[in-house]
């Protein structure tokens, strides 16, 4: 038998008994599909940075007319809800202090001498610093023209007019499933690869194999070939679920956001492969995988915007897939870019997949030393 | 190259001073044996002796940290994969896949070899056969008894139909029944001309093999045919029947000139130097004055007998207490 048939009968086989095993392994069957599902309901439903409904307090030592016309204005906002109407500061704060409301109105018994005098705030918002974005909602909100004072009435001025781009709706789900993809891939990808092998290792089966003809070379493709078919699922199950549910418009050519994505899932089988060569056992391979995970959730741009993080952040995700891969998804399917607009992230995706393929395939020859 | 032309009348096996370290331990030291074409090879030793590591080395898992092994005429270290298509290894621990049956495992073992579609279904026809497996040709590896697994690990480890087979404690975890159905299955490939290389902890199996090395500490202490290990013991063997065995046993530790004690049920086998005269008289003295009642006689040494015998010196040294 020529070398090369050899080579793809093997890696077939291989395949085949993998794709068998996973077809029998019930639990990471459901994984399959049920990650990437249930990701989406709870990312897509759950997270909303567009705050709103803030539950608030407000004590009002004014009770004029002026006063509640700026209560009842505050919540047309829709941004703040008054739910606590405490009789004085002392009993905001402790509401504020329990947890109870995140922000506090506080309306001075001098509001409506404050309203005829330009330049001094009318009343003053105590806000709950402890939980991340409420701060920026409120600091939006004060800015909003109110049109409480007598020299207010005249048109507002604004200086600039913002226009949101690709998602005019401004709706978080729009920015966060394209993301998503990454993510759930990232998650799915690096554990159930790093597992198959250690599986190997901790059962033995490694030992047999390594005595036979089989090559370290056609182990691995032959072990991952099936999951890169497994991560195209469930990218297809991401987006068409996003398109379902979450009216996700898909902008670019889709062939192309799937040959983005077969990069990104070698990119993160590689990891996976990598991990594979440290763990020496299953839970070892799990406990690698998520903490690889926290930083790829956290510093790839999926929620946070790469450019307001520290410059050691910053180039820490310039090595973690899921950033490039990020950049890569939303300039296909929400900025319709084409792939040779790209090429950045593309480069920088391939040069991880270059190195954590050579890394892997070192470490896993001097096991066999 | 000369020097890595197969050599098919030679022996299967050549090992020079065949070394392993891992780290600070020592577990193969300087092994040097060879292995005979057709034979049953035996690795005698308790746990922690370098069967494993050295089997390990000869079929390619570990490098050695110096010396050499030959296998079927090739390098093992220089050219692994021209020895391995031809070697089959089985190892301690059952290394199949349990999540398939014992058709899929067999199929997939006949690809990984490149067996061909004709020859592989010919050759799992055979083993299914001559292994008793083809009941259970449906049955996932998982939900078969320690025999039966036993028999598809064999049956996997000879489907390319190898030259040579190296198996490590093989039997370690089947009843005597089963046992004994292997060791059958073993002289009938030994009958075809395949070369078997059998590491084990009982005297029982180490008896049916045609050679033998017992190792110790990562040291071959003695080889060759059992017979003759058995024949050739520089000791004298004294047979103590005794109802007080631990009072004969505590008495005849007194003496200078007894090596080892060996107890087997209600007998004692003590181990004497073979310069001292009339040993059995001396033994039988000994325990008359202590008014302990026994039969004594002097005996042919049985392979427990070169085994304690064999692993004595490391014993003397103080790292290895009473056995």
């Amino acid at each position: 038998m020529s070398p090369v048939r050899a080579f793809f009968q093997r890696v077939g086989a291989i395949a085949a008994k993998e794709v068998r095993q996973l077809r029998r392994d019930r639990l990471t069957g459901a994984m399959v599909v049920g990650i990437p599902l249930i990701q989406i309901l709870i990312f897509g439903y759950g997270i909303n940075l567009d705050v709103r409904h803030i539950r608030a307090g407000v004590v009002d030592y004014a009770d004029t007319s002026a006063s509640r016309a700026l209560v009842s204005q505050l919540e047309a906002s829709q941004v703040v809800q008054f739910v606590h109407r405490a009789p004085d500061v002392r009993e905001l704060r402790r509401a504020l202090a329990a947890g109870d409301i995140s922000a506090g109105l506080y309306i001075p018994p001098d509001f409506e001498r404050r309203r005829l005098e330009a330049g001094r705030p009318i009343a003053q918002v105590l806000i709950d610093g402890s939980e991340p974005g409420i701060e920026a909602a409120l600091r939006a909100l004060a800015s909003m023209p109110l049109r409480l004072r007598a020299a207010d009435y005249r048109a507002p001025e604004r200086p600039l007019e913002v226009l949101t781009e690709y998602n005019p709706e401004r709706r978080t789900a729009v920015q966060i499933v394209p993301a998503l993809i990454g993510v759930i891939l990232n998650m799915t990808m690096v554990i159930f690869t790093a597992i198959a092998l250690v599986r190997e290792r901790e059962r033995g089966n490694l030992e047999l194999l390594i005595t036979t003809p089989v090559k370290p070379v056609e182990l691995m493709i032959g072990k991952l070939a099936p999951y890169v078919v497994v991560g195209l699922i469930q990218t297809t199950i991401v987006l068409a679920t996003g398109v379902l549910l979450f009216d996700v418009p898909i902008n670019g050519p889709l062939w192309q956001l799937y040959a983005g994505a077969s990069l990104f899932i070698a990119a993160t089988l590689a990891l996976g492969l990598v991990i594979s060569t440290v763990a020496q056992t299953q839970f070892q391979a799990m406990q690698l995988g998520f903490f690889t995970m926290l930083p790829s959730i956290l510093l790839s741009g999926f929620m946070f915007p790469l450019a307001g993080m520290p410059r050691a952040a910053q180039w820490l995700a310039q090595i973690l897939p899921l950033t490039h891969f990020n950049s890569i998804v939303r300039g296909v399917i929400l900025r319709g870019a084409a792939l040779q607009d790209l090429t950045g992230p593309l480069l920088k995706l391939t040069a991880f997949l270059v190195v954590a393929v050579t890394i892997a395939a070192l470490r896993f020859r001097k096991r066999l030393g | 190259m000369a020097e890595s032309a197969p050599d098919t009348n030679g022996l299967a096996v050549e090992a020079r001073d065949l070394t392993r370290r891992f780290g600070s331990v020592l577990a193969v030291d300087h092994v040097s044996l060879d292995i005979e074409r057709a034979h049953i090879y035996g690795f005698l030793g308790p746990n922690g002796s370098g069967k494993s590591t050295t089997i390990r080395m000869f079929c390619g898992l570990l490098r050695p940290t110096s010396g050499t092994v030959r296998v079927l005429g090739r390098d093992i270290t220089r050219e692994p994969e021209a020895v391995r298509s031809k070697v089959g290894y089985m190892t301690q621990k059952f290394s199949l896949w349990d999540d398939l049956t014992v058709l899929e495992n067999l199929r997939f073992i006949a690809s990984i070899y490149t067996l061909g579609k004709r020859k592989a279904q010919q050759r799992i026809d055979a083993v299914l056969e001559e292994f008793k497996l083809r009941p259970l040709a449906g049955r996932l590896a998982a939900q078969m008894s320690g025999g039966q697994r036993q028999r598809l690990a064999l049956a996997a480890a000879t489907l390319h139909e190898p030259e040579m087979l190296m198996l490590d404690e093989p039997t370690s975890a089947v009843d005597p029944q089963s046992r004994r159905d292997f060791w059958e299955s073993l002289f009938a490939l030994v009958a075809r001309g395949t070369t078997i290389l059998v590491s084990t902890h009982y005297m029982d199996e180490a008896e049916r093999c045609h050679r033998l090395a017992i190792l110790d500490q990562g040291r071959v202490v003695a080889e060759g045919e059992p017979e003759r290990l058995m024949d050739e013991l520089p000791l004298q063997v004294i047979e103590v029947q005794a109802k007080d065995v631990d009072g004969a046993r505590r008495e005849l530790h007194t003496l200078p000139e007894v090596r080892s004690l060996a107890q087997l049920g209600l007998r004692l086998h003590v181990l004497i130097d073979q310069d001292v005269p009339d040993a059995a008289g001396r033994v039988r003295d000994t325990l008359a004055r202590a008014g302990i009642a026994a039969e004594v006689e002097a005996t042919r040494a049985n392979l427990e007998d070169v085994f304690v015998a064999a692993t004595l010196p490391g014993r003397q040294s103080g790292e290895r207490s009473d056995a």
